[in-house]
């Protein structure tokens, strides 16, 4: 139909940069990957060697599930994450229906103090922030984690969310209020449903920064039972000696985790959009 | 006994002002049509009445009782919106009865109420079907459902007709009207459309920029309009309008006639230049021309004129509504 389109060379130049942009993209993965199932020496002598049975050792993973608690670690992480993700959306979508759905004084200037997180990094109230997990006695909790990630993850979250709820439907929401649905019904069971894309890529926005980061987890919680993941691994990264087999292993196994909530979220993402098109 | 007072009200969205002292009365079982062009209030009107608005001042009496801060669900009315408005996750049975789960009524009522208002509007085949597996008519007679299960007061309608096509709008608009006599409830309905105005209401309110400007049967609004504005708003072709000199008049009035009134005759003592013919088989609308002022003349049966042709017509005197240069009726 399209001509552009059906040209055999733009759709092989098409093909060719997004290989490329795949390779780049796979390339450090896939390093990571392979050198985690070598022997140490076999890391060092050809980085990019795929592991074979002479170098072929697990010895990074015995490592990592023997040093270090390896599995608490991993809850830890996965706690925060959905945790975190869970107080975000909740928060996020609840802000964004109020913002959009109720007119009241001083709702542009809320949205916008709102949004004005997204300007501000978080870290640098760092210090702050500790001060009043120490005055709270939240030091060395989850919670602290993962109040500050949920407040690192509701700005753009609700600019995100407010725009699709202002795409919902009123009179949906008017035909809820005459056949007597309270705001939260109205809330929960129409508009949620109908803004699930938005939430989902919202979910894929917040959960990767949060389970990478390293940064709040050194400083808010360090303790041996609340160590997430990236913070546990750093045990193998020395001053002086790097244990890079147990390092490479430990970020082998923490792709997964990611990788599974991801499916997860994307799946939403595509059923969202294909349920819109046929309302 | 009334089924709707309005008292005064207005409305205003911060300094733009709405609605302007409305005082509409309704009776039990009357078929009530709010009409208007875009933006004249009609559609927040409605909203007002059902609750999905706060009136800024004035009364609003659904029966006996003041409802003015009774929420939505209470007020006894059912709403029909012009996107239909159906819970996408639900299916027709279950849009249908969410309103009498709410209000608690039992299962045998719930049952009960759904398959009657289901064989009201032939539905009684699509009760598990959920309405994205609907047409677009369908869709609209489950929204009119969802109203007769609750058995208002008072049914409201919010252009209920402007997303189906022609042939689809004639036949719910019929279903509407036998809707009514079988229910004989008091309905509300907003349109612009003043063919679904005539064709539906007992009584018509005519609305502009907020305002009530004349309240009336159809054929009370059509051949006694108070003002300029309502006599232009309702009939198609639209009423022409000239200046009184043309027509050998005194004064600064304006002439209102119909299309259908103007006859022309060779001795006719107004010529007119005929710019455009639209046939419709049954009757043929002639857009003509003087000095600068349309004038759109309607035959019945076929015609011969053409566009260019010179037309001398008769414009009778008992025909003429006078207006002044303020748009009163003189």
């Amino acid at each position: 139909m399209n001509k552009a389109r059906s040209n055999p060379l733009n759709t092989a130049a098409m093909h060719v940069a997004l290989i490329t942009y795949t390779l780049i993209a796979l390339f450090p993965v896939f390093v990571i990957l392979i050198n985690s199932f070598k022997s140490r020496k076999a890391i060092f002598r050809d980085p990019l060697a795929l592991p074979n049975s002479e170098s072929f050792s697990l010895i990074g993973y015995q490592t990592v599930l023997k040093q270090g608690d390896f599995f608490l670690y991993f809850q830890n992480s996965f706690l925060v994450t959905v945790g975190s993700l869970f107080f975000i959306l909740l928060f996020g979508a609840m802000a964004a229906f109020a913002l959009s759905e109720y007119r009241f004084k001083g709702n542009t200037l809320m949205g916008l103090y709102l949004a004005l997180g997204i300007m501000i990094p978080i870290r640098i109230g760092t210090v702050a922030i500790l001060d009043m997990m120490v005055a709270t006695g939240l030091v060395n909790t989850l919670w602290a984690l993962i109040l500050v990630y949920t407040a690192q993850g509701l700005p753009l979250a609700v600019f995100i969310l407010s725009e699709f709820m202002r795409g919902v439907s009123d009179d949906l929401k008017n035909a809820g209020r005459i056949d007597g649905l309270s705001e939260y019904a109205i809330f929960f069971k129409l508009a949620l449903p109908l803004v699930r894309p938005a939430m989902a890529t919202v979910a894929v926005f917040n959960m990767i920064p949060i389970w990478n980061d390293l940064w709040f987890p050194l400083i808010l919680a360090p303790a041996e039972e609340t160590k997430t993941l990236t913070l546990g691994s750093q045990v193998f990264i020395g001053q002086f000696v790097t244990n890079w087999n147990a390092v490479l292993s430990a970020l082998s196994m923490a792709i997964i985790p990611v990788l599974v909530l991801y499916v997860i979220f994307s799946r939403q993402l595509i059923r969202g959009i294909t349920s819109g098109a046929v309302k | 006994m009334t089924a709707l007072t309005l008292t005064n009200v207005n409305k205003s969205f911060g300094p733009v002002h709405v609605l302007k002292d409305i005082n509409i009365e309704i009776n039990d079982g009357e078929f009530v049509v709010f009409v208007g062009p875009s933006g004249c209030g009609k559609s927040t009107l409605l909203r007002v009445i059902a609750g999905l608005e706060d009136a800024s001042s004035g009364d609003v009496h659904i029966g006996e009782d003041l409802v003015n801060t009774t929420p939505p669900s209470k007020r006894g009315i059912a709403m029909v919106f012009q996107s239909y408005a159906l819970y996408p996750h639900l299916n027709v049975r279950k849009n249908m009865s969410l309103a009498l789960k709410q209000e608690k009524k039992s299962k045998d009522v719930i049952e009960e109420r759904v398959s009657e208002a289901s064989r009201m509007l032939d539905l009684s085949d699509y009760l598990d079907r959920y309405p994205s597996e609907l047409s677009g008519g369908q869709r609209q007679r489950v929204a009119i459902g969802r109203a007769i299960v609750r058995h208002p007061k008072l049914f409201l309608f919010d252009e209920p007709l402007s997303n189906l096509d022609a042939a689809l709008r004639m036949n719910t608009r019929i279903e509407i009207a036998n809707l009514h006599s079988a229910l004989s409830a008091s309905m509300i309905y907003v349109t612009h459309d003043q063919t679904e105005a005539m064709t539906l209401a007992d009584k018509i309110v005519v609305l502009r920029d907020g305002r009530v400007e004349q309240v009336g049967s159809p054929m009370e609004l059509y051949n006694n309009p108070t003002n300029q504005f309502v006599a232009g708003f309702l009939g198609s072709p639209a009423m022409n309008f000239l200046r009184g000199e043309l027509l050998g008049e005194q004064g600064d009035h304006t002439i209102g006639i119909r299309p259908e009134d103007l006859i022309v005759v060779p001795n006719g003592h107004l010529a007119v230049q005929v710019r455009h013919v639209e046939e419709l088989g049954g009757e043929t609308n002639v857009v003509a021309e003087v000095s600068g002022t349309p004038v759109t003349i309607r035959l019945f049966g076929q015609s011969e004129i053409r566009p260019g042709d010179t037309l001398h017509i008769d414009v009778p005197q008992e025909r003429r509504y006078r207006f002044s240069t303020t748009g009163e009726r003189l």
